[in-house]
């Protein structure tokens, strides 16, 4: 056992770094890229009942301290997204990232997959979805119950739900999630919605006007909401937020996270990402005398 | 920052009937025949090969086939009006050896006759093979002539060169010359067989890829391609024969806006 190994709702990684959701991981080709780079487990691209084309372009533009993208959700569907979580290489983890517009929706795609994946993550957070989907759930406590609920009910593998920043209270979400059974809690989703305004011509930037901010810039704002829900829920938090290298990442375990996922800062850095913040943990858990991941969580509420 | 840069259309050149180059003031760095831009004509926005780099004069083209509503709007700017341009993105052609073959089908030209122009700038005999559905949609034939490339030229229904594919006319161009290396861009269809046949020849060569693209900048995933999960976008478009025999899906389907596979035919 390496000092990296973590166990997360009894789910083993060689390592506490995931790839993010929506960040490549819609093709099994690109979530095995991922785990062959180092990341210690996988998430997939957000799918749905049906094929999506998402948002016309531009559906990205880079800002200062990363991106604000309104991709939309685009999605093949769950029927042809199966066929790309059966060609999983299952070197690690997998975790599928669900959206949909109410329970019954959520809870039919979770049956669906439950036998290929390790874990669900429900994406109630996305901040540019329509139709009722993404944070127009995660921003009501009682509709995300429900959800969660449902899901639980439905399957038997663990639950992670993916929480949006742009609440008033996000322990309040939090504590819902928790009550109606959710595993764990992924934080956070982007945040925003933010816009950028092109001043040659005055139209915005995005076809879809605003979209979720995401990288470096919005750290501190994940790790405060990470800070804050690791005080009154007692399940584990998967960090998530602008991490760029280990320090980002000891920052959020520190905060309380049990593990991390990347996804932005791949812009910057490619999927070498995962082995340059992988050789900076340990190294920095050799000199400091740390023996595992879990004694580095919460330390900043001792 | 990956931001669209607002440029204003400097001329355009009517290249076929359904071919414009635009060309645009642009401070060229190093900008390389094979890399594409990001054009956003302020309702879409679209990878666009570069055919066209002068870092003489600082202007770079984009050479735009009219084939749908992007397309077609773009088609029906003039010069003044403006388009964002983002980029350069991706790898471009690596320009190696002393006599190089270029095989150009379509549209596919843009980067081909980019390529041709810089090479032969810098000394490389090159060979260009242009194919098209008929005469005059050939594509940038003066362009070609004044680079001191050799043009060979064919058309499916044989209203100019060769009556044949651009696959027949590098066969015959391959088995009477001796090549360094070879590059192509054009229908993945026509790449494929010509993929085939430089193996044959065991000759080294570059293909171009095409793949549906939405942030151009590595994130969406929307472009990578069975089985290691390469980003067009990033790693290509340009791929080299020993990286396309690990792209499993080259010639065979590619992924639409939503991911959902068709067969390529």
């Amino acid at each position: 056992m390496t000092i990296l190994e973590i166990k997360l709702c009894g789910i083993k990684m060689r390592n506490p770094t995931m790839l993010a959701a929506g960040i490549l991981g819609s093709t099994a080709s690109s979530l095995n890229w991922a785990a062959r780079s180092g990341a210690g487990a996988v998430v997939t691209k957000s799918f749905g009942l049906s094929p999506n084309k998402g948002y016309a372009n531009p559906t990205t533009v880079e800002v200062t301290g990363g991106v604000i993208n309104a991709i939309g959700l685009s999605n093949p569907g769950v029927d042809n997204f199966k066929d790309e979580l059966l060609k999983l290489n299952k070197s690690v983890p997998a975790i599928a990232s669900l959206y949909g517009a109410n329970p019954e929706e959520f809870s039919e795609i979770a049956t669906r997959v439950e036998g290929l994946v390790d874990a669900l993550e429900l994406n109630v957070s996305c901040p540019h979805a329509i139709g009722g989907c993404g944070s127009a759930i995660g921003q009501d406590p009682l509709l995300t119950a429900e959800i969660v609920g449902s899901v639980k009910k439905s399957v038997k593998i663990p639950v992670f739900v993916k929480l949006t920043p742009n609440v008033t209270d996000i322990v309040e979400i939090a504590l819902h999630a928790r009550d109606a059974g959710a595993d764990a809690l992924t934080m956070i989703n982007s945040l925003g919605p933010g816009m950028r305004i092109d001043i040659e011509t005055g139209k915005p930037i995005l076809k879809n006007k605003f979209g979720g901010l995401s990288g470096p810039a919005i750290l501190p704002v994940a790790i405060r909401c990470v800070y804050d829900v690791f005080d009154s829920v007692d399940i584990p938090i998967i960090g998530v937020g602008g991490i760029r290298d280990h320090e980002d990442v000891l920052e959020f375990l520190y905060a309380g996270a049990s593990c991390v996922q990347i996804g932005t800062s791949i812009m910057y850095e490619g999927m070498d990402i995962f082995g340059k913040i992988l050789n900076g943990l340990e190294r920095f858990m050799d000199e400091k005398g740390y023996g595992s991941v879990d004694e580095l969580v919460g330390i900043a509420h001792k | 920052m990956h931001v669209p840069k607002i440029v204003k259309i400097k001329r355009i050149i009517e290249e076929s009937p359904t071919v414009k180059t635009f060309i645009f003031d642009w401070e060229v760095k190093n900008e390389i025949p094979g890399q594409f831009m990001m054009v956003w004509n302020l309702h879409d926005e679209k990878p666009m090969s570069i055919s066209m780099i002068d870092p003489l004069k600082n202007e770079i083209g984009i050479s735009i086939k009219n084939i749908g509503e992007f397309t077609g709007q773009v088609h029906e700017l003039t010069p003044g009006d403006k388009l964002g341009l983002r980029g350069p993105y991706g790898r471009g052609f690596h320009i190696a050896g002393s006599k190089v073959l270029a095989v150009g089908g379509g549209i596919g030209m843009a980067p081909i006759v980019a390529f041709s122009e810089e090479a032969s700038r810098i000394g490389v005999d090159v060979h260009v093979v242009s194919a098209a559905s008929t005469m005059n949609e050939l594509l940038f034939d003066d362009r070609i002539q004044r680079s001191r490339s050799k043009l060979l030229t064919c058309t499916d229904d044989g209203s100019h060169g060769l009556c044949g594919f651009g696959t027949d006319l590098a066969e015959k161009a391959m088995s009477e010359d001796d090549y360094d290396m070879i590059v192509s861009c054009g229908p993945e269809i026509m790449m494929k067989k010509l993929f085939e046949m430089v193996e044959k020849f065991k000759i080294p060569a570059q293909f171009s890829l095409e793949r549906y693209m939405k942030c151009g900048m590595g994130l969406c995933g929307q472009c990578c391609v069975d089985d290691l999960g390469w980003r067009v976008c990033v790693e290509g478009p340009v791929f080299w024969t020993d990286e396309l025999k690990m792209i499993t899906e080259f010639g065979k389907y590619k992924r639409d806006s939503s991911g959902v596979k068709h067969s390529i035919s």
